[in-house]
């Protein structure tokens, strides 16, 4: 889908034999309604074009493979071996075009003891290390959910257009053998280095930094409303203790340098509270911010759709999809100055656009498309 | 020597700390020609952050600054002074990516911004990482990770579970939104570069953290105005499963379509309660999840993480365990991957660093360098790169400008 958002013209192959999770009954219990199923399978599949093909036939095999003639990238996420079962591996797709970049995505990738093994954003999460650094300081390991898979397909376009780039210039397609789980490890490099450096294994520790405090998340006026605050220097240190209007306990020789602060966080945290749950979030942000001080709400969904700046930044697009009517999704996170990126269309119905695909890109006379729609080859 | 997929781009980075070093990073590890501009001096904020080689704090220790920087050319530069000035402009003239991260007027007020660059470079690809974007009442608000992570939209959902509401909401790992904000920028990098190998034109990348993270959360992010569903901690809770104790400490589960919870079940040894009716179909278990997590539990606490991993695997049932730096380091299947590379560098010897989650038959990533010290390529870059004169270069230093 990102590279929908760019302009790609991306043709997305489905089928009633093995539905998408999202279009799946689970998924309106998971999400609360089938409207709201709807809504999330939107959010992923805006802009693209909807097909579907029965893999499990010969005729929808060779349908595919008559797609890739036209394409210049495949992505899949099926389990290791998949596509090779099913007569779709990168050598036979190179033989169709010969500069195919061939992405397979798996949680756990191709090779390895463990690729073949089923994980999904809450297992991935656990087995990335992320886990393991994330939760109260003597809590359980946090859960990780659709960010985990998100993160993850956002490294794989990022592979792509690498491999698209280096064929621009070469000519040359390739293979890309893609992990899940390890994309979520990128993310905590430095966690590792200490184990590698050190032999050191890092726990959790809620909001705690290793250098900063005040650092945490702070109570404030009404129902689960927080506003986060972090301090790095003394400068910032005294604007805050000015916008808070020169306390008493400001000139505490316990928090007079970076250092004296880290080490008495805990009662630093209570002193701060005790201002903060007098005021809203965006009032401490506001105050804060004048000062120079980064302090920003710990805002919910509803609150950034309505947040000045996410309007004035143009974040959320409206879509016309054609059984939920309007859906708002959120606009892609770059702002190009020649070749701007949006969303410009909803996620297609269950094989939406069979017809164009198969009429308009593959020539399939419509005689065809019928018999494959009778034959459950398109379903 | 292997194929590269960035051979020859050349990419300026005036960047500090993650954002926009990891930006580089990722396309420095694919071949793509680094330089690095930090202040004489104390250079990048990250080489003063841990961890530490031995805990000993070094400008040259610091894992973080270590694995952030890789593969990339370093030089010392300070922009700000006249001569500093000239030289940045001629580095930008033959390159064709500038990424920068300073507060969204430092670089106009320093005639610096695109419209100036794009004059002396119509090819330059100019990307700009900052908090709040380029544009909007936030623009100039400050925001450490923390900070970003709690406005991107989630680190109010974390951590999930109804009895977390009346705790503070968490930051997962140090520096998460800023990896995801790097990454973000690199896409839309060679998305650009891309662009223009058909156009011949540069352009200008605006790239905010908070919406990178936002990005990350896009189905939450529109459910409010969609469906009116505010999502809060309480709801991002799994019904059943997720992290739960077994013999030896946690294990980690879930289970989506049906037939994984009936290889569940068989895994378990079909214990009686399994055939009740509130647990025939997902809606039933979704709804008697904490029930079913007690009676879960009351088995797993029998079993060691490895074997529910390993043979629950086997079963078909979607198990994992909770990694450590040191399980993901000692794991079978990431050494047989080539997940951890081993990088030499002066100061640290042999260390490994994780790489990354592709692999690409033809352009493999690959670590040619490690990350610079300090001004380390100076005389590589404005010498011979650049052809000023090397006794020029002792007098630039004397007078701060490298």
């Amino acid at each position: 889908m990102l590279l929908a958002f760019m302009g790609a013209e991306v043709i997305k192959v489905e089928s009633r034999v093995d539905m998408d999770h999202f279009r799946r009954q689970e998924a309106a219990v998971v999400f609360g309604s089938e409207r709201a199923a709807a809504d999330c399978f939107n959010s992923l599949n805006a802009n693209k074009l909807g097909t579907t093909i029965n893999l499990k036939t010969i005729e929808g095999i060779e349908l595919a493979k008559r797609l890739v003639r036209i394409s210049d990238v495949v992505v899949d996420n099926f389990r290791a071996g998949i596509m090779d079962r099913l007569g779709l591996g990168y050598g036979v797709i190179r033989g169709i075009k010969p500069d195919i970049i061939m992405l397979s995505a798996s949680s756990h990738g191709s090779t390895g003891p463990e690729s073949g093994y089923i994980a999904y954003a809450v297992t991935m999460g656990a087995l990335s290390g992320l886990s393991q650094v994330t939760g109260y300081a003597e809590g359980p390991p946090v859960i990780m959910r659709s960010s985990a898979d998100l993160r993850p397909g956002t490294s794989a376009a990022f592979a792509i257009l690498a491999a698209l780039n280096y064929r621009q210039e070469t000519g040359e397609g390739q293979f890309i053998d893609f992990s899940a789980r390890e994309a979520l490890t990128c993310g905590i490099g430095e966690t590792i280095m200490d184990y590698t450096m050190n032999g050191r294994v890092h726990s959790r520790s809620g909001n705690r930094d290793d250098i900063m405090a005040p650092h945490n998340c702070y109570r404030c006026r009404g129902d689960d409303k927080w506003v986060s605050i972090a301090i790095s220097r003394d400068d910032e240190w005294e604007a805050l203790c000015h916008a808070l209007g020169n306390p008493p306990w400001a000139g505490d020789e316990r928090f007079t340098d970076q250092f004296s602060r880290w080490q008495h966080h805990e009662e630093l945290d209570e002193l701060i509270e005790a201002w903060t749950i007098n005021h809203t979030h965006y009032e401490v942000m506001e105050t804060l911010q004048g000062a120079g001080v980064a302090a920003t709400p710990s805002s919910s969904n509803e609150e950034l759709f309505n947040d000045p700046h996410c309007r004035e930044r143009e974040c959320f697009t409206p879509v016309q999809h054609p059984e939920e009517g309007e859906l708002y999704v959120l606009a892609p996170p770059w702002k190009f100055s020649a070749t701007p990126a949006r969303v410009t269309a909803p996620a297609p119905l269950l094989g939406e656009h069979n017809g164009y695909v198969l009429g308009e890109l593959l020539g399939m006379p419509e005689e065809e498309i019928t018999r494959l729609i009778a034959e459950e080859v398109l379903y | 020597m292997s194929k590269e997929a960035l051979k020859g781009v050349k990419v300026l980075e005036l960047c500090q700390l993650v954002a926009g070093p990891y930006c580089t990073k990722l396309l420095a590890d694919l071949g793509a020609e680094v330089v690095k501009i930090e202040e004489p001096g104390g250079g990048d904020a990250a080489r003063s952050l841990p961890p530490f080689l031995h805990d000993i704090p070094d400008a040259e220790g610091s894992g973080l600054f270590l694995y952030l920087n890789t593969n990339k050319f370093g030089v010392t530069l300070n922009v700000a002074t006249a001569t500093g000035k000239d030289i940045f402009l001629e580095l930008v003239k033959q390159a064709d990516i500038l990424v920068e991260d300073n507060p969204p007027q430092w670089m106009t007020e320093r005639g610096l911004d695109y419209q100036s660059l794009k004059e002396i470079n119509p090819r330059l690809i100019m990307t700009s990482i900052t908090p709040f974007g380029q544009s909007g009442p936030y623009r100039d608000y400050k925001a450490y990770p923390l900070n970003v992570f709690q406005f991107g939209g989630e680190g109010y959902l974390t951590p999930g579970g109804v009895e977390n509401t009346s705790r503070p909401p968490l930051k997962v790992g140090r520096f998460l939104a800023e990896y995801d904000s790097g990454l973000s920028a690199a896409i839309a990098i060679l998305a650009a570069l891309y662009w223009r190998g058909k156009s011949g034109s540069g352009q200008r990348i605006d790239i905010s953290k908070q919406e990178s993270l936002m990005a990350l959360n896009r189905m939450d992010m529109v459910r409010s105005a969609n469906e009116g569903e505010v999502i809060t901690r309480a709801k991002q809770g799994v019904p059943y499963g997720g992290v739960l104790p077994c013999r030896d400490g946690y294990t980690v589960f879930i289970t989506w379509e049906s037939v994984q919870w009936d290889r569940l079940v068989a895994f378990m040894g079909d214990p009686e309660w399994a055939s009740y009716d509130k647990f025939r179909d997902y809606a039933g278990r979704y709804q008697h999840g904490e029930l079913l997590n007690a009676l879960l539990t009351e088995w797993l606490v029998n079993h060691p993480k490895e074997e529910l991993y390993h043979e629950g695997q086997a079963a078909g049932v979607p198990f994992a365990m909770v990694y450590t730096s040191k399980d993901l380091v000692d794991s079978e299947h990431l050494k047989a991957r080539g997940f951890f590379v081993e990088i030499d560098h002066p100061r640290t010897g042999k260390v490994k660093y994780p790489s990354a989650p592709y692999k690409f038959s033809e352009t493999p990533w690959q670590a040619k360098r490690p990350a610079p010290l300090l001004g380390e390529h100076n005389e590589e870059v404005f010498v011979r790169w650049l052809g000023h004169p090397r006794e020029e270069l002792a007098k630039l230093g004397s007078a701060g400008v490298v």
